[in-house]
């Protein structure tokens, strides 16, 4: 089922939490609202739920407005981030409880729900765990009960909230590749919200980068990566070098002092070389190098004082015969230029 | 205890010698000894010092019987009458915000914080013959103080915190995540409260129902007020304990203490299981 949400702003006090946010999210689609904390991307999941109502703009689930049903009419699964699994109950009742609670009429019967229960404990692997109780219970276990929990009423719409947030590192990848594969295999829409960023790129089909109540960019995660369209989305996603910059005749120069543009370039964009090439370089000084791992991390400072990240192959970095205190080439590959907002006037 | 060479058994920053230590345990339960345990020991043995037949005959009079009769209703009504009272406050002031939420908070402690006496005596005040509503309830002939009506009200007053405060902290820790589940899951709001809320508290409410009940039983200040002492008629269990001791008949006033010893010993072997039940829910 598709979801479309049209200038939705919502308000907590002076808090402006979204300001005329709007997104349409395909049926079927994995879609991920990535930012920083403060963002507004749990606010805009939960109008989504109808858990939070919006002060003016509207949401529309396959073309009809639910602007005005609670989160009991809107037939969303909702996964929380800390479970908020009904304690008192075993991993079984929790999965069946939005079955248990459905009118008579439209209830299924007690094998019914044993079924479908039995069903979901197969999905989420954990057929051996349904008389626990949710306090015996790993993290993300707990966690793919509240999934099951929220599947079982067969839900138009999934939405997550930060759903392996509680989980140390090595679960959340676990976790976030079995949630993948069953998105492929249930096909039901879902948003989740995060603000891991390497969570957002590896899941979802496309991510909304959100920032002080809106959204800055959407796109395939290829695209919000590499093609950032602010210096917000350049700078969340990903480390990157941040130079002061102008434009000269078509030309970007990186300078010492702020100026009216910003110029942007990823380690990985940036080359070390031993001899002055071309006009594109500048020089610096290696301060630290950081050789563990599949590419080696080097910190450099400008002639200005700029700190310099950049990032190599081991092969170049063996070729190149690099040491702590090495007077360096930097050329930037590939690069962003933005207008410096918070500069007052163009100077050149 | 083995002290290699070059490290020695140090005890621990906050332990303290054993002498110390058996020192002040010893102080406590020589305390406890003296105040709690010796007074309930001499309730019983003065209840039976003239054997149990004498005993048991106070509890054939009809004057005491309907003294526990009045105790059991009074507690029968102000009991179920706070857990409605307890449950719907606290799960308003835990789940939900609204304006005045503070206010609220502090009149349910009202009666905490009034004398009994005071708390009886704006009853006879607003009830009393010479009370606010006192002519328009003579002209109904409804008689609230002096009489059953009043005994109860007293009682409610009194006992009005009890289930609202041990709920209240539970239902707060909890927050409300579980009932938005809930509804997300389809359940309208009495299945969320009945299937997720109440049995969350379950424990708190039974812990806040066993503190209210005892003193509802117990309750003397307010009560005495209220009540005209008619004994037969308006006379509860504590009322009648005094009037007995007054008219030095002692083996029937430590008779009916006990029940009320009894009543106390009850409700605190149940306080105990409800209290490791609680400590159970929370791990």
């Amino acid at each position: 089922m598709s979801i479309t949400v049209r200038s939705v702003s919502k308000s907590f006090g002076s808090f402006a939490a979204l300001r005329d946010v709007s997104i349409d999210i395909q049926s079927g689609e994995l879609v991920a609202l990535l930012g920083p904390s403060g963002s507004g991307k749990t606010t805009l999941l939960r109008i989504i739920a109808g858990l939070e109502f919006a002060d003016s703009g509207s949401v529309a689930f396959e073309g009809e407005d639910v602007s005005d049903r609670g989160a009991r009419d809107r037939r969303v699964g909702f996964v929380f981030q800390h479970y908020a699994l009904f304690r008192h109950m075993t991993v079984f009742e929790n999965i069946a409880f939005g079955l248990r609670v459905r009118p008579r009429g439209v209830r299924p019967s007690n094998d019914g729900i044993c079924e479908k229960v039995r069903e979901l404990l197969n999905l989420i692997q954990l057929q051996n765990q349904a008389g626990r109780y949710p306090s015996q219970l790993s993290g993300g276990q707990r966690q793919r009960v509240a999934l099951a929990r929220a599947l079982a009423v067969e839900p138009s719409v999934l939405l997550l909230d930060e759903p392996f947030g509680a989980l140390d590192a090595k679960v959340r990848i676990e976790l976030r590749r079995w949630l993948r594969q069953l998105h492929d295999k249930v096909h039901v829409t879902s948003v989740f919200v995060t603000h891991d960023q390497e969570e957002a790129l590896e899941v979802a089909d496309r991510v909304a980068v959100m920032n002080e109540g809106r959204i800055e960019q959407i796109g395939t995660a290829e695209a919000v990566y590499n093609r950032p369209v602010s210096p917000f989305v350049y700078n969340f996603l990903g480390s990157v070098n941040l130079f002061h910059g102008r434009i000269d005749n078509g030309t970007t120069y990186i300078q010492d002092s702020e100026s009216d543009h910003l110029v942007f370039v990823r380690p990985h964009s940036l080359e070390i070389s031993r001899e002055p090439r071309g006009a594109e370089y500048f020089s610096a000084t290696l301060v630290h190098v950081h050789a563990a791992g599949p590419l080696v991390k080097v910190e450099a400072t400008t002639a200005w004082g700029n700190p310099v990240h950049v990032e190599l192959s081991k092969e170049r970095f063996a070729e190149l015969a690099l040491q702590k205190g090495d007077e360096v080439y930097v050329v930037p590959k590939e690069l962003a230029v933005f207008p410096n907002r918070s500069a007052g006037t163009g100077t050149r | 205890m083995i002290a290699t060479a070059g490290r020695v058994a140090l005890p621990q920053a906050t332990s303290e010698s054993p002498a110390i230590r058996w020192l002040l345990t010893g102080i406590a339960l020589a305390f406890l000894l003296v105040f709690l345990f010796l007074p309930l020991v001499v309730v019983f043995a003065s209840a039976l010092a003239q054997g149990f037949a004498a005993y048991l005959r106070t509890f054939a009079d009809p004057d005491t019987l309907s003294a526990i009769r009045l105790t059991l209703l009074a507690a029968a009504v102000a009991v179920p009458l706070n857990v409605v009272f307890g449950l719907a406050a606290a799960w308003a002031i835990g789940k939900f915000q609204f304006a005045g939420k503070s206010l609220l908070i502090t009149l349910i402690d009202l009666p905490f914080s009034v004398s009994p006496v005071v708390a009886g005596l704006i009853y006879v005040l607003l009830f009393g013959a010479q009370g606010f509503l006192g002519p328009w309830l003579a002209l109904h002939h409804v008689q609230i103080i002096f009489a059953v009506p009043g005994i109860v009200l007293a009682t409610v007053f009194v006992t009005f915190p009890f289930v609202a405060r041990e709920v209240l902290p539970t239902m707060q820790a909890h927050g409300i995540d579980e009932e938005e589940a809930a509804v997300t899951l389809g359940a309208n709001g009495w299945q969320t409260f009945f299937r997720v809320t109440l049995p969350n508290v379950r424990w708190a409410l039974i812990y806040g129902v066993i503190l209210c009940n005892a003193r509802a039983m117990g309750e003397f200040g307010a009560v005495s007020v209220v009540s005209g002492h008619v004994r037969g008629l308006t006379n509860t269990m504590p009322l009648d304990i005094a009037i007995l001791y007054d008219d030095y008949q002692f083996v029937p006033a430590f008779a009916v203490a006990s029940l009320l010893a009894l009543l106390a010993l009850v409700t605190l072997v149940v306080k105990s299981v409800v209290e490791w039940r609680m400590g159970e829910d929370r791990s």
